[in-house]
């Protein structure tokens, strides 16, 4: 379907682009330091640092993903947000980023080589860098694609486009244009998304009207009713959900694993701590994060619900069919259509594109980073001058568009971006929980035991997903099964959640026999700041209570479990 | 000393809410029979966005004062 803009949309379209790259522009002369273009010079407020922590994860698998999945699956999408994030985020605040910030690494595989060796730091640096220009490539292929199919824009053109102005603003200004940036993107998103929620509400008839449809839908696809409204009352078993996910895969897999696997390891969201201006504004960062986080859902997930009760009551709004379902990735393009005149169109379309090309730009502000400082300034140039590096920077930058814009074609292949990004952070990332976990609050874990387990623990997830396969799926290296099939999953969600779940099982338990039997191969005092038993507790006395990390985590969890308990 | 986030922010939405405003006031009321159930979403957001924006820069200049 091709949507119609009007001269004040591309307006509104242009004046984004400009602001966006003014930005980089009037940045680009506090610009000094290699620190400045790689860490913002650790001297941001907290509240940006938050807002850049959640901007940058507001890529393209969280605007289009969960407004698919929303559709797909109901209200069980927020389990990605109620569960599968702010536990984390709260933990990361108040357990991990005393080491992360207070180590002074410049990255997370840095903090790795601190801890532990060098190998070990190489071999997260290597799949961190991997990881973030295919997120940065799906991000440029997905919106490229998008607005080819709903404003006829030539593919080609987008991908060119987003990369240059994403380019121009990061080889300028560095991370703090990236992360100013992705507070632009955040107000845009929330205020521009909230209208065609309001709107899409009403004319269902309210949350009333929602579940009464949905229930149709349930009825339909043989789920008992409230199965598309209610987020824990049918996870009994795997077969009476859409998800097809039961309580504990989900409680484990995805609460457990891959959200603190995520949060809690991925240097793309730790960087924007990580840009703070001291401790206590790093640690407030992933709390102060988790509170709009916490209310994302209705934002992103309930267009969703909304495109699915309008497509079942008949109500003027289709989604169009694919493969003998619906396209779902079409929900939030559609919607807005659907609900935003020109004008607010605009804005909800240009809310979609700085979502996309943030999620772009926090990737490669984190792979500049990690391929400077630990892969080129650990391997290749150990000794230059800082102005070197920040040359390296730069030039890294434009290396990392490139190499997105090669794996943008190379990703048409895949059709379902949330469930290969699942896929790909099973692999590197369920992992490497164990090992932080391990290496901050164990003293005794060694180099050689961190760097084997990870190994393990990434071969357990390929094994796992090579022996299983989803029901109905087609064995194949993205579906698993490509070994021979031991198991059959009812969903590839739970397939990913417990791929997840052996990943980091298998790397906890290598990592701990592997440490017990090889030597330490660092001194006390050389983890003195890296290890919570050897580190000095942080003074908090100047902080007043209700500032404290502890206090705000505390709220922003009761939000979480209220949340979880009003949508049960 | 960096630049204040809140002033390319509050800048981008005031002229953005302005606008809105301008448009909506001037644009075929039949559109948002179309759309938005009738009701006219450019020039209540458009006040949204625009009061936003100001909020936004009267902090900046609240800030240096103090």
């Amino acid at each position: 379907m091709m949507l119609k803009l009007a001269g004040v949309d591309y307006l509104i379209l242009g004046i984004y682009f400009a602001f966006v790259i003014a930005i980089g522009w009037v940045l680009r002369k506090y610009l000094k330091t290699s620190a400045d273009f790689f860490e913002s010079g650790r001297s941001l407020p907290a509240w940006v640092c938050a807002l850049g922590f959640i901007g940058a994860n507001l890529g393209a698998q969280e605007v289009i993903g969960m407004g698919a999945s929303g559709a797909k699956y109901g209200i069980m999408t927020s389990h990605f947000y109620w569960i599968g994030a702010i536990p984390a985020m709260v933990f990361v605040a108040v357990f991990m980023m005393p080491f992360y910030y207070g180590s002074k690494a410049r990255s997370v595989p840095e903090y790795l080589k601190l801890r532990f060796d060098e190998k070990t730091r190489s071999f997260n640096a290597l799949t961190f860098a991997f990881m973030t220009i295919m997120s940065s490539g799906i991000s440029m292929y997905a919106l490229s694609l998008l607005l080819n199919s709903i404003l006829g824009w030539n593919f080609h053109f987008c991908i060119i486009l987003s990369g240059m102005i994403v380019l121009l603003y990061i080889f300028m200004g560095g991370l703090t244009s990236a992360i100013y940036n992705e507070v632009l993107q955040f107000f845009l998103i929330v205020l521009g998304f909230l209208p065609l929620v309001l709107l899409g509400m009403k004319d269902v008839g309210g949350w009333h009207g929602l579940v009464e449809k949905l229930n149709v839908l349930a009825q339909r696809t043989g789920f008992q009713p409230g199965t598309y409204t209610e987020s824990w009352a049918h996870t009994g078993s795997a077969s009476s959900n859409p998800l097809g996910v039961e309580w504990f895969g989900l409680a484990m897999g995805l609460g457990f694993v891959l959200s603190f696997g995520y949060w809690c390891t991925d240097f793309l969201v730790m960087q924007r701590a990580m840009a703070a201006k001291d401790m206590g504004s790093a640690r407030r960062t992933p709390i102060l994060a988790a509170v709009p986080k916490m209310f994302f859902p209705f934002l992103v997930i309930f267009p969703g619900l909304i495109a699915m009760a309008l497509t079942v009551s008949g109500h003027g709004f289709q989604l169009p069919p694919k493969d003998g379902s619906y396209d779902y990735n079409m929900v939030v393009p559609l919607m807005l259509a659907h609900y935003l005149p020109s004008g607010m169109l605009g804005i909800g379309l240009t809310a979609l594109m700085a979502s996309f090309m943030s999620g772009m730009a926090g990737n490669v502000t984190a792979f500049n980073t990690v391929f400077t400082y630990d892969l080129y300034q650990g391997h290749i140039k150990k000794d230059g001058t800082d102005a070197h590096y920040l040359t390296v920077g730069r030039w890294t930058t434009v290396v990392g568009i490139l190499a997105s814009m090669g794996t943008a074609y190379f990703v048409a292949a895949f059709n379902n971006i949330m469930d290969v990004l699942q896929l790909v952070f099973a692999f590197v990332n369920a992992p490497l929980f164990a090992t932080f976990l391990l290496g901050m609050f164990w003293r005794r874990t060694t180099g050689h035991g961190a760097f084997w387990g990870l190994i393990a623990g990434t071969l357990a997830a390929a094994v796992h997903q090579g022996l299983t396969i989803p029901a109905g799926a087609a064995v194949g290296l993205t579906q698993g099964g490509w070994m021979t099939i031991v198991h059959t999953y009812p969903s590839i969600m739970a397939q990913n959640f417990w791929t997840a779940i052996f990943a980091w099982t298998m790397c906890m338990l290598a990592t701990i026999f592997i440490s017990l039997a090889t030597a330490p191969n660092k001194t006390d005092d050389q983890l003195r700041g890296l290890v919570y038993s050897l580190t000095e507790k942080i003074r908090e006395h100047d902080t007043p209570w209700y500032l404290r990390p502890a206090t705000l985590g505390t709220v922003v969890l009761a939000g979480a479990v209220g949340l979880n308990i009003i949508f049960w | 000393m960096h630049l204040d986030v809140r002033i390319p922010l509050g800048l981008l939405f005031l002229l953005l809410g302005l606008i809105l405003v301008g448009y909506g006031l001037t644009s075929d009321p039949a559109i948002y029979v179309q759309h938005s159930l009738g009701q006219n979403v450019n020039v209540f957001w458009g006040t949204i966005f625009a009061l936003f924006g100001a909020a936004m820069l009267l902090l900046t200049r609240r800030n240096k004062s103090g």
